[in-house]
């Protein structure tokens, strides 16, 4: 993809080959990600969005495959589940990996940004899906990340939570400022929180869509409907009736 | 069902419907709702200890009206009387003191042997290659049987008793820690290297608590097999202990002092099991809160 001319980058991914046996999941693929950008991966269902996600992570040890990729030492990973250890209290989560009283400090404080003082305490079992994801949430950003890559993070929350979890997430970003990849399934939830939409296909990214609608973005604004037409489209959904293309 | 005629036969819903309360579960055709239940049903006050409760009680009767030969099984208030005598002269005490160190040393020294293999064996591809298979080899011949190998090459002393206990301790500790330790879900270890723990902090964070459960459960065996070794190595070659008092009872025909032995062993087999599930359900205490 183009490089973004001018700016700092958080991510830099170039040639990037990832295969399982004989099939090609992603098939040389370059992506820059600019600081504090907020970047949507939408794609069909084993299209290779987590793969792609995992390779940033790191995570994908034994898979084959080529190319370079560039990230910030400071990163985060929200999982489609809240991945908390059952057997750590909330605090403790949270604090996962930091050390002494000013981890302490910070991961009440982040808990706090996500609405959950005073859970501190609490064990894991005894939080809705939505707090878990919020306490994943703040696990997170205690880190402080450049670079925050979720998968379908929000995907296990009923309809209300999740647009709870959207307004959440906005405003974390606009405080913390990480560049964002977030890998979605719904292309709503892209259009509205998404600087820039890219789509998988076949090992590539077929469309890369920057989104300049003004904040807050309205579901029945034209322009946002436009947009998700497209974007279906380019899913390879066929919209019934749509009359701006 | 078919040898039963039409007439006999009771059916069962029928009978839980009188004790429903009326009304309450019909529905609209009048034709009441009941779920059978397929449980035990909600537990009985004091119901485990009902069954031994009444077999002391035909114990004391038997031995009070004379139906049991005291030879055979000496009357409750004898055992009583020895176990009065016993503490007197302190060979209780004695005895009891030596078996509990045995036992004591035996179980700790397999207990950490048996958690360092597992975690080794857990952690790591070499560990496992070295360490796995010997242990399903010694899983295989039964600890009792390796005692004339160890008589030969420990004597009969101190050493030899506690390593008998020892190595039949290290079979369930090691089973059970490795089993838990391989099932600790992937997506812990993934989260581990997201938020880039060390090593150290990996261990204490996510190994040794996944694994914990898994080690309570093989502890409960090994405390098991730990009284079960220490009864058979003092039998054999013993001049002191529980199971020495109550070798040399059976010489001497002295069969209340056999009793007191054995309520001896059951009441310790019944605490250490007691103190095992306290302490697990301390440190388990985030699967419970629910329940609780
Ligand atoms: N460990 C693996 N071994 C073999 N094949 C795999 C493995 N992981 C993923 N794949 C395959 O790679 C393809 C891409 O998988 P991936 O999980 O990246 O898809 P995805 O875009 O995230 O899909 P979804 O939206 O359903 O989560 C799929 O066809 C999947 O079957
Ligand atoms: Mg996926």
């Amino acid at each position: 993809m183009a490089p973004n001319p001018g700016k700092l980058n958080a991510v830099e991914v170039r040639g990037l080959t990832r295969r399982f046996g004989s099939t090609t999941i992603l098939d040389g693929v370059d992506l820059d990600i600019a600081q504090g950008e907020f970047v949507a991966l939408l794609g069909k269902s084993g299209s290779g969005k987590s793969t792609f996600l995992r390779a940033l992570a790191e995570l994908d040890h034994d898979v084959q495959g080529t190319g370079t990729i560039a990230t910030p030492e400071k990163l985060s990973v929200v999982f489609q589940d809240a991945r908390l250890l059952p057997w750590r209290n909330v605090i403790q989560n949270v604090t996962l990996g930091l050390s002494g009283a000013a981890g302490q400090e910070a991961g009440r404080r982040a808990l706090a940004e996500v609405g959950l003082a005073g859970r501190e305490d609490a064990w894991p079992i005894q939080l809705s899906g939505g707090e878990q994801q919020r306490v994943a949430l703040a696990r997170s950003l205690v880190r402080d990340p450049a670079l925050l890559l979720a998968d379908e993070p929000f995907g296990a929350l009923d309809a209300l939570t999740r647009l709870k979890m959207h307004d959440l997430l906005r405003e974390l970003c606009a405080r913390h400022k990480p560049a964002v990849l977030l890998v979605t399934h719904d292309v709503d939830e892209a259009i509205s929180l998404a600087d820039r939409i890219l789509v998988l296909d076949r090992g590539r990214f077929i469309e890369d869509l920057k989104i300049e609608l003004p904040a807050p973005r309205d579901h029945a604004d034209p322009r946002f409907a436009q947009v998700r037409t497209h974007l279906l489209n380019r899913l390879g959904v066929e919209v019934p009736g749509r009359r701006a293309a | 069902m078919t040898y039963v005629s039409a007439g006999e036969r009771r059916p069962v819903l029928a009978v839980e419907r009188e004790t429903a309360p009326a009304g309450r579960f019909s529905t609209g055709a009048g034709r009441p709702r009941t779920r059978r239940r397929l449980g035990p049903g909600p537990a009985i006050p004091f119901g485990l200890q009902i069954g031994p409760a009444l077999l002391v009680v035909i114990w004391t009767l038997g031995s009070a009206f004379g139906l049991i030969d005291p030879r055979i099984l000496p009357a409750p208030w004898t055992v009583i009387a020895t176990f009065g005598t016993l503490i007197a002269d302190g060979r209780l005490q004695s005895n009891f003191l030596t078996s509990s160190v045995r036992a004591i040393l035996g179980l700790s020294t397999g207990i950490v042997i048996g958690t360092a293999l597992a975690v080794i064996a857990g952690l790591s591809r070499v560990g496992e290659a070295l360490i796995d298979g010997p242990i399903q080899i010694k899983r295989a011949v039964p600890t009792l049987a390796l005692i004339p190998l160890l008589i030969l090459w420990l004597g009969i002393g101190e050493t030899m008793k506690v390593t008998i206990i020892t190595l039949a301790v290290i079979v369930p500790i090691y089973i059970h820690t490795h089993n838990a330790l391989r099932s600790i879900d992937n997506r812990y270890v993934e989260l581990a290297e997201t938020v880039r723990m060390s090593s150290r902090d990996f261990l204490r964070e996510v190994v040794l608590p996944g694994a914990l459960p898994g080690f309570l459960l093989g502890l409960r065996f090994a405390v098991t097999l730990c009284w079960v070794s220490l009864v058979v190595v003092e039998q054999i070659n013993a001049t002191s202990g529980l199971g020495y008092m109550i070798e040399l009872a059976r010489t001497y025909g002295q069969t209340e002092i056999i009793l007191v032995g054995l309520v001896v062993y059951a009441i310790l087999g019944l605490a250490s099991d007691g103190l095992v599930r306290l302490i697990e359900r301390k440190l388990l205490s985030w699967r419970r809160t629910l329940a609780s």
